[in-house]
């Protein structure tokens, strides 16, 4: 018979994020079939009764548990990736998969530095004999292929250097942008030609102060005046308040019923923190992180979020 | 293939010295500046401003501008900066004039090689503090400048695979927009500007085979919005770019009072890359070498130093 421990453990273990593997070997390598029987018997949430009297393996829960294990997985191969492949092969994917997931092509377009972009452009020629801009501008339709596109061809200026007319005229613009269009309901904000080559061709530096001056002739931020629309909201944050973002990224990941694609967000994160400034978030989160965390994937994000990494 | 004409050895120094004396005391000598700088390529040209700055402690960029005037000037500045940092400034040039020359913006972008146009993108920021693209994007409006900024924002692919049913199916949204006259300008702006050199050619071709007649030809006249003033030369560079230089040189120099800047710009900027290819071109369409006629046009120190880019001989 299962211990009801042995059973206990075997929830916890698939539960969660990431894998607990150690105790899963343990359990698996001291388990005969009979005793394996009565530890299916006792994971009804793994597993069903079958009308033909055995212990079925749930299917979603086969499915999450196979994500669970890729986590870590898919941290080890994206963190050895070169930077460039990896923002180039996440653009594609994310392409591929279509518009749920359109964030990624905003958050790698937005959160690299100049360089670190027209790196993943040249690598995206090597690994698919296309340009970045040439795939996005084919396959995106509608609305979000413009600010896609313009994001993703982006050589921004780095420097301090910022002019404060242009900014508050420009803080003016969008607000009138967002405000037309939150009457008119059938042109978003995201069609508008003065939002996308404010958005995707000033420096950040520059959308920074723009944001702020926004703040001063509007009662929201430009980020809560966008609530409707997810990925102009989402272009607003990783230029103008990064740390939010990733905040937000970290938390979502962390809680109780966190999907699929949040835990697939931390772990880009994660093995890219080596471009984005992590530390102090993480610092906040790395209790939440001990808690709900298993095995080797907790390790690589405790181990990589640790102060003293070279 | 290039006109100017370098000697098998060169010693910086030794040019440095030269350009110095050239300079100093009362008046310059300009036929040794035309004489040393008309006859070296862009890494010595560089080198000797690195040597002068060493021997003198002075730029010799600065030094030729205030010893200088008028197109000679014009065009020695021009042809002495790197040509990344030449292209920047050309594009800064035309996005502040009062009326931006976006074909110039459009023969940057469209005429040098996807590495070349990122070597311009950064020269532009080192200059100007700026990206190109929001100089572009905030001197400009409409649809010109979502095609304007889509162009100079490219870094296209530069293989050689080509996708025949992409060319079949853009050669026929070309077509549809350019012959109707109903301009999709989202299409179109985007087959230009993202797709590769060798891609747009396949395109062009095919619409050739498909209609019996060259895109250009089809866009041909001077009249038109704004955009399609834009668009012609973009699809003129992008399908044949020496005939397009060839027509920019053959109207700048038929025009009364020549147009000096459009002059310089396309001598100055081939001379080292494609402008033999070009010469011959115009003498095919003009039957007039285009020696003959920039020495008919032009006068003084500017003549000469445009001529010996052409490489005609001392």
């Amino acid at each position: 018979m299962a211990n009801p421990c042995e059973v206990e453990v075997l929830n916890n273990a698939l539960s969660g994020i990431g894998v607990d593997e150690k105790s899963l070997v343990s359990i698996l390598t001291k388990s005969q079939n009979e005793h394996k029987k009565s530890m299916r018997k006792g994971c009804s949430k793994f597993f069903l009764e079958d009308e033909r009297q055995f212990e079925r393996w749930n299917d979603s829960a086969i499915k999450s548990l196979k994500a669970e294990f890729k986590l870590f997985k898919d941290v080890v191969v994206l963190s050895l990736m070169h930077p460039w492949e990896r923002d180039a092969r996440l653009l594609k994917k994310a392409l591929k998969k279509g518009l749920p997931h359109y964030n990624v092509i905003v958050e790698i377009a937005c959160t690299r530095s100049s360089d670190q972009l027209l790196g993943a452009r040249k690598a995206y020629h090597s690994l698919f004999d296309r340009s970045t801009e040439e795939d996005l501008a084919s396959h995106v339709k509608g609305s979000e292929r413009k600010l896609l596109v313009a994001l993703v061809s982006a050589y921004r200026y780095e420097g301090p250097k910022v002019k404060e007319d242009a900014a508050k005229s420009e803080a003016k613009a969008l607000l009138n942008a967002i405000k037309n269009n939150n009457g008119d309901h059938k042109k978003k904000a995201m069609e508008e030609d003065e939002v996308i080559w404010i958005l995707t061709t000033r420096s950040k530096p520059h959308l920074k102060v723009v944001y702020e001056q926004y703040k001063k002739i509007s009662a929201k931020t430009i980020t809560e005046d966008l609530e409707v629309e997810l990925l102009l909201k989402e272009t607003v944050e990783c230029l103008c308040t990064p740390q939010t973002y990733f905040t937000r990224v970290f938390d979502t990941a962390l809680r109780e019923d966190a999907k699929e694609d949040a835990k697939k967000a931390l772990t880009r994160l994660v093995a890219t923190q080596e471009d984005v400034d992590l530390k102090g978030i993480a610092a906040k989160f790395e209790d939440k992180i001990k808690e709900r965390v298993k095995g080797a994937y907790k390790d690589v994000l405790l181990g990589v979020l640790a102060d003293d990494r070279q | 293939m290039a006109t100017i004409d370098v000697p098998e050895q060169v010693s910086v120094l030794a040019d440095a010295e030269a350009l110095r004396k050239a300079c100093k005391g009362w008046g310059t000598d300009e036929k040794a500046i035309i004489s040393v700088l008309g006859h070296r390529n862009a890494v010595q040209r560089k080198q000797i401003r690195l040597a002068y700055e060493d021997l003198y402690q002075e730029d010799l960029i600065k030094r030729l501008e205030s010893e200088l005037s008028g197109d000679f000037e014009k065009a020695v500045y021009r042809w002495i900066l790197d040509p990344a940092d030449r292209d920047a400034v050309l594009a800064n040039v035309a996005i502040k004039k009062l009326s931006p020359d976006h074909h110039v913006i459009v023969e940057i972008s469209c005429t040098r090689s996807p590495e070349e146009l990122l070597a311009v993108r950064r020269a532009y920021q080192a200059r100007y503090k700026h990206s190109l693209e929001e100089d572009v994007a905030a001197h400009t409006k409409g649809d010109t400048r979502k095609l304007l900024v889509a162009l100079v924002s490219a870094f296209r692919f530069d293989g050689e695979e080509i996708d025949t049913r992409v060319a079949n199916s853009e050669a026929k949204i070309l077509h549809e927009t350019v012959k109707d006259k109903e301009f999709n300008h989202e299409e179109i702006i985007r087959i230009l500007s993202t797709r590769s050199k060798m891609q747009l050619m396949a395109t062009f071709n095919r619409y050739r085979d498909d209609h019996g007649t060259t895109i250009t030809k089809n866009l041909e006249g001077d009249s038109g919005d704004e955009f399609l003033k834009t668009l012609r030369p973009t699809i003129r560079c992008l399908n044949d770019p020496k005939k397009y230089f060839e027509k920019v040189l053959r109207n700048s120099i038929r025009r009364v009072g020549t147009d000096e800047d459009a002059l310089t710009r396309v001598i100055v900027t081939r001379a080292e890359k494609d402008l033999k290819d070009v010469k011959e071109l115009y003498y095919k369409r003009n039957s007039v070498p285009l020696d003959q006629a920039v020495a008919k046009d032009t006068t003084g120190d500017y003549k000469a130093l445009l001529l010996t880019l052409l490489g005609k001989e001392d």
